[in-house]
């Protein structure tokens, strides 16, 4: 009885390891098939304007090695960081507050409406006109941008809060630090969850538009040189690296973030 | 732990439940008066539906549209509140959801090891309450409502929709926690032997719009308590049971 369990319990996992290693097989697969369709293409047409999948490598490298590429990334990274961050708490803030007031609600509902539908672009236009070219004002139209979406994810949550557990907090005198750390915020981390997945790649690209129009660095300030220079193969390389840190980001701080916030479920 | 020498009053001249949608307003509680004497555990009893739990929420003060008047004496007392569902907070452990309960770094969180052992859950301290039988849950939420010592510990029908076991084990329980430390206990329940076997007095609520209409002292001893056939005879008595 122990043995066959203990060698079903060994196929089982045996299996699951072999399910994981053919999704990577697969993964890798249709990568390299991308890369060789993109090859042929480019032998094909020949042409100045669409590099070969080597050719961007080395561009790759060389930006590595000249330490431009580390600097622009790190400066995009440090502005999605920042309007990230201030985006969350301060949309979460608003969502909560209009979730929990009917009278909010009624009251600043259109308002919501007006900037989710006004286009990121006006938004960056008008803060740089009317703060300037500064790392305040770009940081400020990407938190902007986003604001709204975090806003109206985290109202649902809040609409939806357990009655029953604010009263417990209520009789056992909790006070408001303790009720939103222990109560209040734990519901709402699914609704924030969303909201960061859906954000950040919201964010990176609303940041790349920012650096473009208005800033003397960053990744969006290199796509724009390479424009002007008309040089695919740097924007290529760029925006593989951009991925590249997206993935990084979202496998090794958002997903191990969600798991840590769901391990009570059963 | 407020000084206490005036037992407790609950005075309610009426509780409306406004109209909603298709329903007309509703007179739930009328003319209802009467004294707590600290360190009594009276049992409230009445038809199911007859407004026990909105009582219990109005003397906690969680329902503030009443007329009337609830005096739990000078300073605020403690209240400890046990509800119908353990209200526990799925995504704290066991020991997180009692301690949340005390300020932090109190003293009376030295109990908690000796309080989970009481109700049997030692080995549970670090689970997470969703993955606990609704029994075991309704003992963590005993085990919360006692570590605060509170001065009044409402409890509202703990031990419904358990099997019959499991409730007279924790109605035991009860007993033994309240006689260790005697403090004033106002408990909801349908079940007269329930209310029979834990009460040391009676208020017995009419249906419709409720109303007092028994006051009724408990005469039995602790060791009556743990006799089927005395409780039940003091429950015919009180009940006029056939």
């Amino acid at each position: 009885m122990q043995s066959s369990s203990t060698a079903r319990a060994s196929l089982v996992s045996a299996s699951g390891g072999n399910a994981w290693i053919a999704r990577l097989a697969w993964s890798l697969g249709s990568l390299l098939a991308f890369l060789i369709f993109w090859d042929v293409a480019a032998n094909l047409i020949d042409h100045r304007h669409l590099p070969r999948p080597l050719q961007v490598w080395q561009t790759l490298l060389e930006q590595i090695r000249t330490g431009d590429l580390l600097f622009h990334v790190g400066m995009t990274l440090a502005r999605v960081l920042v309007s990230f961050v201030l985006a969350m708490i301060i949309g979460g803030a608003i969502g909560l507050a209009l979730g929990r007031s009917k009278t909010a609600d009624n009251l600043f509902d259109s308002w919501l409406i007006f900037f989710l539908n006004l286009p990121a672009l006006v938004i960056i236009i008008l803060c740089y006109v009317w703060f300037g070219l500064t790392e305040t004002a770009a940081v400020l139209a990407v938190a902007i941008n986003k604001i709204p979406n975090v806003a109206v994810t985290v109202r649902e949550g809040a609409r939806s809060l357990s009655r029953d557990l604010n009263e417990m907090a209520q009789i056992y005198r909790f006070g408001w630090w303790k009720t939103l750390r222990h109560v209040t915020l734990p519901q709402l981390a699914p609704f924030f969850a969303a909201a960061a997945r859906s954000g950040l790649s919201l964010v990176w690209k609303i940041v790349l538009v920012v650096e473009l129009l208005g800033r003397s660095n960053g990744v969006g300030f290199q796509l724009h040189t390479a424009f002007q220079l008309f040089d695919v193969s740097m924007i290529l390389a760029y925006a593989v690296s951009f991925i590249f840190v997206v993935q990084i980001i979202e496998m090794g701080v958002l997903q191990p973030i969600e798991a840590r916030v769901n391990r009570w479920r059963r | 732990m407020a000084p206490v020498t005036e037992p407790y009053r609950v005075r309610i001249e009426s509780k409306v439940y406004p109209p909603v949608a298709n329903r007309e307003a509703h007179l739930v509680l009328r003319d209802i008066d009467f004294a707590i004497e600290h360190r009594s555990f009276v049992v409230m009893t009445g038809p199911s539906g007859c407004g026990k739990s909105t009582l219990l929420n109005i003397i906690a003060g969680l329902d503030r549209e009443f007329k009337g008047r609830v005096d739990l004496g000078t300073g605020e007392p403690t209240i400890g509140y046990i509800f119908q569902s353990p209200r526990l907070l799925p995504w704290r452990t066991v020991q997180e959801n009692i301690e949340l309960v005390l300020p932090p770094g109190d003293a009376r969180a030295e109990r908690i090891p000796e309080l989970l052992a009481r109700v049997g859950l030692t080995s549970y301290a670090s689970a997470y309450p969703e993955r606990l039988s609704l029994g075991m849950q309704r003992r963590v939420a005993l085990a919360r409502g006692f570590v605060l010592e509170p001065d009044i510990l409402l409890m509202d029908e703990p031990f419904v929709s358990l099997d019959d076991p499991t409730a007279r084990d924790l109605r035991q329980l009860l007993i033994d926690l309240w006689h260790r430390r005697p403090t004033t206990v106002l408990f909801v329940t349908h079940d007269r032997n329930e209310a029979t076997m834990l009460g040391t007095r009676i208020l017995r609520l009419s249906g419709g719009s409720a109303t007092l209409v028994q006051d009724e002292a408990v005469r039995l001893s602790p060791e009556d308590r743990s006799d089927p056939e005395k409780v039940r005879a003091e429950q015919r008595r009180i009940f006029n049971d056939a």
